[in-house]
């Protein structure tokens, strides 16, 4: 163990991909809770193929890969909520319009330039993808992903609750959207070096649908799935560097334990409440 | 001057027109019931009367400083509420967010959902989460977070429908009492016209263009009023 830990203090690229992994884990899972809740879980995936098509090209061209795809992504998210808001192609649809069709362009434009490293480990993730300027990056934008979500954490929670509600009471629903939708698509891209276009998306679904089989406040699952993403992104990691395992799958499998751990606890919980439910219930029976 | 006058308010779809002509006041302190079949141009005219649909042609005013936020919309439930992760006073709360420009709540807003938690008799289940509450006390959780966000004027569309009878009755029941005791405007879109009608003072009968105005008495009296209560009877 304590190998382990000298090992991802002594070795930089360890210690960067921690450091970047936890902050990114941290950001999609605040994120995640809102857009598993409005149904919008898919976008984060079909942000992800967008961005693969996007570093494809940076790569092709020459040009510093996030630089390119920040933009880029962030644009696809505003294109994408406009479709699902004009209802002219149905969202599913149009997000698999999208993530199919940068995908295609990604692969294309990489097979004609000759398939590289890069390109492999922009699908799977790598845990030795994080150069420092990449890191650099990463801290600003997720600690601005984590002010905006801090700042504006119940207005997010009145539009996830209720956007007819929202709407009414004066507040631009368009907005928190379109937020909600730059948010995502900049931890997508910081993400998916790390984790891969592939997986991306498993960052921001499962620590909330985890945290939802047990918790029952909207407080508490943004807490609680914050702290299952960051351990999982740990755990994740230290596998790893241990079994030489792509760094993505790795974090995804520690999800998918935790997933079923919570599952089964959440299980147990409830029938725990509704068999107290009875009871209160005979007594209150018996006393009339 | 009345707290809403609507002065021949046409409202479209890019090429149908879902409300004609349509021209009534709400006074403060009515209980005004807005009847009509699907497609009757219920809803538009709630959308209109939040501000979310302009109006094509006529204004829509209003009056007694009312302000446009600050209207407590009780809209339908959705699939998402129904198993939203939440607890009560977090909805309730968030009624409370339209008042002033912070994404805060401050200690005003804080006392103020206890209040309304209070009056609504669901201070005991403040902590329980939204999902696993019955359907009535969901409704009633949704009209606090109404009450949070307005002192005077309450928009319910169909504020009972899949309620059991049991909860619609109650929530009329607490639907006439703040109209009478606090005296806040109610206006409700429904389909159940009986429960409905039995605290309204004002009926609208709505079938795209008005085909009704005026106080609830005179409303059963018309052959229109008799009809429809009839065809709800038989149903």
């Amino acid at each position: 163990m304590n190998e382990l830990i000298s090992a991802f203090f002594s070795y930089a690229f360890l210690t960067r991909a921690l450091f970047a992994g936890v902050l990114i884990a941290l950001c999609a899972a605040l994120l995640g809770v809102s857009l598993v809740l409005k149904n919008y879980a898919l976008i984060g995936d079909g942000l992800s193929h967008v961005g693969f098509g996007a570093l494809a090209v940076a790569a092709a061209a020459n040009l510093a890969p996030l630089t390119v795809a920040v933009p880029v992504v962030v644009a696809a998210a505003f294109l994408l909520l406009r479709l699902r808001g004009r209802g002219a192609i149905r969202g599913d649809s149009a997000i698999a319009i999208f993530s199919t069709s940068a995908l295609a362009l990604g692969v294309m434009v990489s097979s004609v330039c000759g398939m590289n490293t890069d390109i492999s480990a922009y699908l799977f993730g790598s845990i030795l993808s994080m150069s420092e300027s990449d890191v650099i990056l990463s801290a600003v934008l997720c600690g601005i992903v984590l002010v905006l979500y801090v700042v504006f954490y119940h207005k997010i929670f009145m539009v996830t609750f209720d956007e007819s509600f929202a709407r009414a009471t004066g507040t631009h629903t368009g907005f928190y959207d379109t937020l909600l939708a730059v948010l995502t698509a900049v931890t997508v891209v910081l993400g998916m070096r790390l984790m891969g276009t592939l997986l991306i998306s498993s960052l921001i679904i499962f620590p909330s649908l985890s945290a939802m089989r047990v918790c029952r406040r909207f407080g508490s699952v943004v807490t609680v799935s914050a702290v299952i993403s960051v351990v999982c992104v740990v755990a994740g990691l230290a596998v790893s560097y241990l079994f030489s395992t792509p760094a993505g799958a790795s974090v995804v499998a520690a999800n998918v334990v935790v997933f079923a751990a919570f599952a089964l606890t959440g299980a147990v919980l409830a029938r725990r409440r509704s068999r107290a439910l009875l009871a209160e219930d005979s007594e209150n029976a018996e006393r009339i | 001057m009345a707290l809403i006058s609507c002065r021949d308010v046409t409202m479209t779809y890019e090429n149908t027109v879902a409300l004609r002509d349509l021209t009534f006041t709400v006074e403060s302190g009515d209980y005004l019931c807005v009847l009509g079949e699907n497609g009757s141009g219920k809803s538009t005219l709630i959308k209109g009367l939040l501000g979310l649909k302009a109006p094509a042609r006529g204004t829509i005013a209003f009056g007694d400083g009312l302000r446009r936020n600050e209207i407590g919309y009780l809209p339908q439930q959705t699939q998402i509420q129904r198993e939203f992760p939440a607890c009560v006073s977090e909805v309730v709360l968030s009624g409370c967010l339209n008042r002033g420009g912070l994404p805060f709540y401050t200690r005003a807003d804080r006392a103020r959902a206890a209040e309304v938690l209070e009056k609504l008799e669901l201070s005991g289940l403040a902590r329980r989460s939204y999902r696993e509450l019955s359907g009535g006390q969901q409704q009633r959780v949704l009209l606090a977070r109404a009450l949070c966000a307005t002192h005077k004027l309450l928009l319910l569309d169909e504020p009972v429908s899949g309620l059991d009878p049991v909860a619609s009755a109650h929530m009329y029941e607490l639907l006439a009492r703040l109209n009478r005791e606090e005296g806040i405007t109610i206006i409700m879109v429904s389909h159940d016209v009986h429960g409905a009608l039995e605290s309204a003072n004002r009926i609208l009968h709505l079938h795209t263009k008005m085909l009704y105005f005026g106080p609830a008495e005179d409303y059963f009296r018309t052959e229109l009023g008799r009809r429809f209560l009839g065809d709800e009877r038989h149903e």
